[in-house]
């Protein structure tokens, strides 16, 4: 038999269904892996028992002749975001250690009931703060892939897996799970999913619940699923959005059957190339890629067209006023009085227990976050900044709008840059936000968008493309992924080292 | 605009974070650099342009009122709303005395 972690979770559903191999097989394949990646240090929590319990009864709805659930039989990895029932999530902070949630979250919850077991919980950036996975608390995601010298030679350089959900991204691209649910607030499902070579996706804005997902930016969070291609995307995401009454943002639409209605056949489509994308800072082997992807979308029947929204520039700024503010109130809630961790100093009050919790919980680049959201909506500079960047992201939101008269999806590269070695980039936080330049405008706008894995970069690192549709097309979105998947025949895979 | 190391001080009260003189120190060059960055935005012209709060029209969802209408979200789990308190006490979270 083949090796099971090979298999995505496409191959693991229906092998199971046919009985080709047991749920419990592939479970252990992956438990196994997992246990033996502990380099990557992508995996904090493991919970064989979890997915073996999955996998059991998944094995045993078969054995009796019922019909199985959507995801049964396949194992998956949590980002840690996700509160689940009984096992710890800590949003990698230190201000919410030994935080064991009492109730699952919608999207988790909704994961189980399809099915899906889980191998444990993800590493990522902190409060979901970071484009490189160097803001944990409990330390750096490694990326499974190694950049190679002008010889070919794999340099020892640990590489950065993207952020924040780079334990999401390094996992599925290391073989250790199929697929590990993401979260997205400006880029941190597609970026990953560029850096290691896999294919991610945030739905439209309020498809996947909130509920019990720790909050950072309530206007932009957004979960989605990450998988090695488009079609498992597709039947994850399904499993995990829907409507749901707890989350007020919670969008009341059916959710299609996506995997059923997948095409690569773009014939009659249009699709828009922004000009305002080729920015200076961009590697030409990134541009170039951009305009391959360009011509595999024309050959799947597209007509490609050159269009404009011009606000791109400030959307990164915007996000960068908007982001912090909604963290700034949304962490609020981090006081060491109702969970997590509490630092309480000798003979102090309630003031200066709030202040030195979370001076010892908090970590740098969330303290930066904070800081910032907590100045922009002070009194004297809230219009200056807070409403200001609202204004901008009305105008970027209407950019989109009047785009899409003029094609049905856009194609931008998902980042600037390949993967680049941890440590490379923390002096500088503005050159870290920069990560996200492409990635923020569809955030802002609340549009479904994914990355899909294009080719590899000189050093032999991942490049990702990213598709951007109209709010509530996820189709057209993953329909012109699953077009460049076909096209770009990405089968590299990083070699194992760990 | 930009912040001095007294305004920072006063932001750091503000967000309930504790730091020392060093940690100010190093904070008031970073959060300049970021506000110059972000300063850009006054150039764009958003004459006319509401505020966008939600990208998804927001309208207040009414549920049955009744009790409990969903167990997740319901009552009569006080010890499951305690269970990650740091001190919890008598089946109340607990603080340090704030009256004299």
């Amino acid at each position: 038999m083949s090796d099971l972690t090979d298999l995505g979770i496409k191959q693991i559903r229906d092998g199971v269904r046919s009985g080709e191999f047991s749920a419990r097989e592939v479970a252990e394949a992956h438990i196994d892996k997992v246990a033996a990646a502990k380099p990557l240090n992508a995996f904090l929590i493991e919970t064989p028992d979890h997915a073996l319990a999955a996998a059991d009864s998944a094995d045993k709805a078969k054995a009796a002749g019922d019909d199985l659930a959507p995801l049964a039989g396949v194992p998956i990895g949590m980002k840690d975001l996700f509160c689940t029932k009984g096992v710890m999530a800590r949003s990698c902070s230190q201000i919410l250690e030994g935080f064991t949630p009492q109730y699952e979250s919608t999207v988790s919850g909704k994961l189980f009931a399809a099915g899906a077991g889980m191998l444990g919980k993800l590493n990522m950036d902190q409060f979901a703060m970071g484009s490189s996975n160097e803001t944990s608390a409990y330390g750096n995601v490694v990326s499974p892939w190694r950049r190679s010298d002008a010889n070919g030679n794999k340099a020892n350089t640990d590489m950065s897996p993207g952020g924040s959900s780079g334990g999401s991204s390094s996992a599925v691209s290391a073989r250790l799970c199929p697929g590990a649910t993401g979260t997205d607030t400006g880029g941190s499902i597609r970026q990953p999913a560029a850096f290691t070579g896999i294919s991610g996706i945030k739905p439209t804005y309020g498809r996947c619940s909130r509920w019990g997902i720790i909050a950072f930016s309530s206007s932009l969070d957004q979960a989605g699923s990450m998988a090695r291609d488009v079609t498992d995307c597709a039947i994850m995401l399904e499993a995990m959005a829907g409507y749901d009454p707890k989350d007020a943002t919670s969008l009341d639409a059916q959710v299609p059957n996506w995997e059923a209605a997948l095409s690569g056949d773009l014939k009659g489509k249009r699709v828009g190339i922004p000009k305002e994308y080729r920015i200076d800072g961009t590697s030409e082997e990134i541009n170039a890629l951009w305009d391959q992807g360009a011509q595999w979308l024309r050959d799947a029947g597209a007509e490609v067209v050159e269009v404009s929204l011009p606000h791109t520039q400030y959307a990164l700024p915007a996000y960068y006023i908007i982001a912090p503010a909604e963290a700034s109130s949304n962490l609020a809630r981090y006081d060491g009085v109702r969970y997590g961790a509490r630092e309480l100093p000798e003979g102090a009050g309630l003031q200066d227990m709030y202040a030195a919790t979370r001076a010892a919980g908090f970590g740098d680049e969330v303290k930066r976050r904070i800081m910032i959201g907590t100045y922009v909506l002070s009194a004297g500079f809230y219009d200056a900044y807070y409403t200001q960047a609202q204004k901008v992201r009305a105008l970027i939101a209407r950019d989109f709008e009047r785009v899409w008269e003029h094609c049905d999806v856009i194609l931008t590269p998902t980042a600037p840059s390949a993967s680049f070695g941890l440590g490379e980039k923390t002096d500088d936080p503005l050159s870290m936000y920069l990560n996200d330049v492409f990635a923020v405008p569809a955030s802002l706008a609340g549009l479904p968008a994914m990355s899909v894995p294009g080719g590899l970069s000189s050093e032999g690192l991942p490049l990702g493309l990213q598709i951007v549709g109209k709010a509530m097309d996820e189709q057209g979105v993953l329909n012109a992924g699953l077009a460049i998947e076909q096209r770009a025949s990405f089968t590299a895979r990083p070699a194992q080292w760990w | 605009m930009s912040v001095d190391k007294e305004q920072v001080r006063k932001i750091a009260g503000l967000a309930r974070i504790a730091m020392s003189d060093d940690e100010i120190d190093a904070l008031v060059p970073e959060l300049n650099n970021i506000l110059g960055w972000v300063e850009q935005l006054g150039e764009v012209d958003v004459t006319g342009i509401a505020p966008m709060a939600s990208v998804i029209p927001s309208k207040t969802l009414l549920r049955e009122d009744v009790i409990n209408a969903d167990p997740q979200t319901g009552g009569n789990v006080r010890d499951k709303v305690l269970a990650n308190a740091p001190v919890a006490e008598h089946g109340f979270f607990a603080v340090p005395k704030v009256i004299e």
